[in-house]
C-alpha cells in the first residue's frame, strides 16, 4: 500500500520530463521527390532531426544489394529496407553511435570507405543503403516509416 | 557538534550569541585551535582552493542568471547580451567560464595528492568516496553549464553525451528521449539543464560539508602518511594554515586572473560562437579539457566485446566505451578497497610511486588523444599503421590495470622503505638533509 502511494506520488514528478503532447504532434512530414534528379541527395527536418533522401543511382543501388548480409554487423538486405521503389532511399541522419548529423548529403562531403555517408564524430562509415560497415556504431541508418501518397510525394512519420 | 564545556568570550555580543547557539566555539574549535599535522606541503592547499572555486562559481552563477534565459530562440544572444550590454557583464562571464577549468585544476590537484600520500586509506574510505561523488556531480553540472550558451558545442556535446544513455540495453531510447523530453535535443532540454545546473551546486555544497564533517572527524592526512601521536606532531590551524591556504589560494588566483583577463577564450572552442544547428555537426567535436582523458576512454573501445570467431557478443562497442569511461571513475571511488598496503604515503613505497607516476602520465597522453580527432594516423611500422586509437587502447588497458592488478599485486608485495617514528621524526630527517624528496 505505501509502495503504490509512493509510486503514485513520484511517478508525475519522473514522467513530466517524458515528450510533451505538442512536442510529440509533431509527428508527419510531406516531401516533394519530384525535383530531385538521380545521384542527388536532399536533406528534410522531421521531429526535429534530419531525414536524408536520396535519389540512389542504378550503381549504388548495385553496390548496395550485392553485399553479402552474412558480413554485416547489422544483418538486414537492402530489399528489407527500401521494398517499395528501391531508387528513393529514405533513413533517418542520425549516426547511430552517439547522435550526430553524417557527412555525404552534398556534393563534395566525404563519402566514407563505403561510397555512402561518414560521420566525423567517431569515424563511423555507411553504405549506399545506409547500413553500417565500420566505426564505432551499432546499427544501420534508421529507416523511418514512411508511404508514397503519390509518385512525387511522400510522407513521413 | 553539540558545544562541549564552554570557554566564555570577551567580546559580549560574540558571548550573547555563543551561549544560545555555540557557533563561534564550533568555529575556534574547527578551524582555530583544531590540530593540523605540522608537515603539510603545498599540495594541501587546494582542498581551500577547491572550496574557494566553488563559491566564486555559485556567486558568478547566480549573477549571471539574472540576465540569461533557457529558451532556444534567445539563449545564444542571451549570453551575447551579458557580453555587450550587461554591466561587467562580460566579466562575470569570463569568471565563470574560466571558474570551470580552475576548479576542475584545483580538485584534479587534490585527488592527485588522495593518491600520492594515501590520503584515501583508512580510517578516510568515506571521506575520499564523498570526494568521488562531489567529483562525479561536478562533471555533470560543468556538461550541463556548457550546454546553456547554445552554441554549436553546446549543441553537439549535449547531443553525444546524452546519447551514451541510449547504449543501455532494451530500455536505452526511452531514457534518452525522457532526458530529452523529445526527439532530439531541443528547448525542453535546454530548459530542464538550467535547472539542473541551477540546483546541483547547492547538491555539491551538501556533500562538501559532509566531507569537511567526515573530515575532522578523521583529521587530515600528511606527506608521511604517519598519524599524529603527540602534541609534538601537530599546529594549531589558526594562524599556521589560514596563513599557508591564503598564500597558496593567492598564487592560484593570480594564474586565474590571468586567463580571465588576458587570454579568456584559451580554454574554450570557436565552434561554440556559432549559433547551435541541429543539422550540421561541427567537423570536429571535442568536450571541454576536463573530460578528454575519460572522452579518450570511451572512444577507445571500438570493438564489440564477445567470444572471438563467433557472432556472439556480450556488449556491443558502444556500450563497452560508456561502461569503461563510467568504469574508470567508479575504480577511483574503490580505490581504497583496491589498494590494502599498510604504508599511505607513497614516499615509502617507492613501486607504488612509480605506478601512479606512470598512471597520472597515462592520464595526460589520454587527455591529448581525447583532443584529437579519431583514428589519426601517428605513423607506419612496415605495414602496420599506427592510429591514436591504439596509444588510447594501451592506455586504457593501463589506467584499469593500475587499479585491478597493480594495486592489488602491490598491497600483497610491496616492501615500504624504513619508516620514522612519528611527524616529528620526518620533519626532523628532513632537516638534516636524509628525507628523499619534498
Amino acid at each position: 500500500m505505501g509502495a503504490v502511494a509512493a509510486g503514485s506520488v513520484v511517478w508525475p514528478f519522473i514522467s513530466q520530463m517524458n515528450p510533451a503532447a505538442d512536442t510529440k504532434a509533431l509527428s508527419t512530414t510531406e516531401v516533394d521527390i519530384a525535383s530531385i534528379a538521380e545521384g542527388q541527395a536532399v536533406t528534410v527536418m522531421w521531429r526535429g532531426k534530419p531525414v536524408f533522401i536520396r535519389h540512389r543511382t542504378a550503381k549504388e543501388i548495385e553496390e548496395a544489394k550485392a553485399v553479402d548480409v552474412a558480413t554485416l554487423r547489422d544483418k538486414q538486405s537492402d530489399d528489407q529496407r527500401f521494398k517499395t521503389r528501391p531508387e528513393i532511399l529514405v533513413v533517418i541522419g542520425v549516426c547511430t553511435h552517439l547522435g550526430c548529423i553524417p557527412l555525404g548529403q552534398k556534393t563534395g562531403e566525404v563519402k566514407g570507405d563505403y561510397n555512402g555517408w561518414f560521420c566525423p564524430c567517431h569515424g563511423s562509415a555507411y553504405d549506399t543503403s545506409g547500413r553500417i560497415r565500420k566505426g564505432p556504431a551499432p546499427k544501420n541508418l534508421e529507416v523511418p516509416s514512411y508511404s508514397f501518397i503519390s509518385d512525387t510525394l511522400i510522407r513521413i512519420g | 557538534m553539540s558545544a562541549g564545556p564552554r570557554t566564555p568570550f570577551e567580546n559580549p555580543v560574540v558571548e550573547w550569541v555563543d551561549q544560545r547557539l555555540p557557533i563561534f566555539t564550533m568555529i575556534n574549535k574547527e578551524y582555530g585551535v583544531f590540530p593540523t599535522p605540522k608537515n603539510f606541503n603545498y599540495f594541501w592547499n587546494f582542498g581551500a582552493i577547491a572550496m574557494f572555486m566553488l563559491v566564486t562559481m555559485i556567486v558568478t552563477g547566480i549573477t549571471l542568471a539574472m540576465h540569461y534565459a533557457a529558451d532556444t530562440t534567445v539563449a545564444f544572444d542571451k549570453v551575447e547580451h551579458i557580453m555587450r550590454d550587461v554591466n561587467y557583464g562580460w566579466l562575470l562571464r569570463y569568471i565563470h567560464m574560466n571558474g570551470a577549468s580552475f576548479f576542475f585544476i584545483a580538485v584534479f590537484v587534490h585527488i592527485f595528492r588522495g593518491m600520492y600520500y594515501g590520503s584515501y586509506k583508512a580510517p578516510r574510505e568515506l571521506l575520499w568516496i564523498f570526494g568521488v561523488i562531489i567529483f562525479l556531480l561536478m562533471m555533470a553540472t560543468a556538461f550541463m553549464g556548457y550546454v546553456l550558451p547554445w552554441g554549436q558545442m553546446s549543441f553537439w556535446g549535449a547531443t553525444v553525451i546524452t546519447n551514451l544513455f541510449s547504449a543501455i540495453p532494451v530500455v536505452g531510447t526511452t531514457i534518452v528521449e525522457w532526458l530529452w523530453g523529445g526527439f532530439s535535443v531541443d528547448n525542453p532540454t535546454l530548459n530542464r539543464f538550467f535547472a539542473l545546473h541551477y540546483l546541483l551546486p547547492f547538491v555539491i555544497v551538501g556533500v562538501v560539508f559532509l566531507h569537511v564533517w567526515a573530515l575532522h572527524v578523521t583529521g587530515s592526512n600528511n606527506p608521511s602518511g604517519i598519524e599524529p601521536k603527540t602534541e609534538k606532531d601537530t599546529l594549531p590551524f589558526h594562524p599556521y594554515y589560514t596563513m599557508k591556504d591564503s598564500f597558496g589560494l593567492v598564487v592560484f588566483i593570480t594564474i586565474y586572473a590571468v586567463f580571465v583577463f588576458f587570454m579568456p577564450n584559451a580554454l574554450g572552442h570557436p565552434d561554440n560562437y556559432t549559433p547551435a544547428n541541429p543539422m550540421v555537426t561541427p567537423a570536429h567535436i571535442v568536450p571541454e579539457w576536463y573530460f578528454l582523458p575519460f572522452y579518450a576512454i570511451l572512444r577507445a573501445i571500438n570493438f564489440d566485446v564477445g567470444i572471438p570467431f563467433t557472432d556472439i557478443v556480450f556488449f556491443e562497442a558502444k556500450l563497452g566505451g560508456v561502461l569503461a569511461m563510467f568504469g574508470s571513475i567508479v575504480l577511483v571511488a574503490l580505490m581504497p578497497f583496491l589498494d590494502k598496503h599498510p604504508v599511505r604515503s607513497a614516499r615509502y613505497r617507492p613501486k607504488y610511486r612509480i605506478a601512479l607516476l606512470l598512471f597520472v602520465l597515462s592520464v595526460f597522453v589520454l587527455g591529448k588523444i581525447g583532443g584529437m580527432p579519431a583514428d589519426a594516423p601517428l605513423m607506419h611500422i612496415g605495414s602496420f599503421l599506427l592510429t591514436t586509437t591504439h596509444i588510447a587502447q594501451l592506455l586504457t588497458l593501463y589506467y584499469f590495470a593500475f587499479f585491478l592488478v597493480i594495486l592489488p599485486y602491490l598491497s600483497k608485495r610491496e616492501k615500504a622503505l624504513p619508516m620514522p617514528e612519528s611527524i616529528n621524526d620526518a620533519v626532523l630527517q628532513c632537516k638534516s638533509g636524509k628525507c628523499c624528496e619534498a
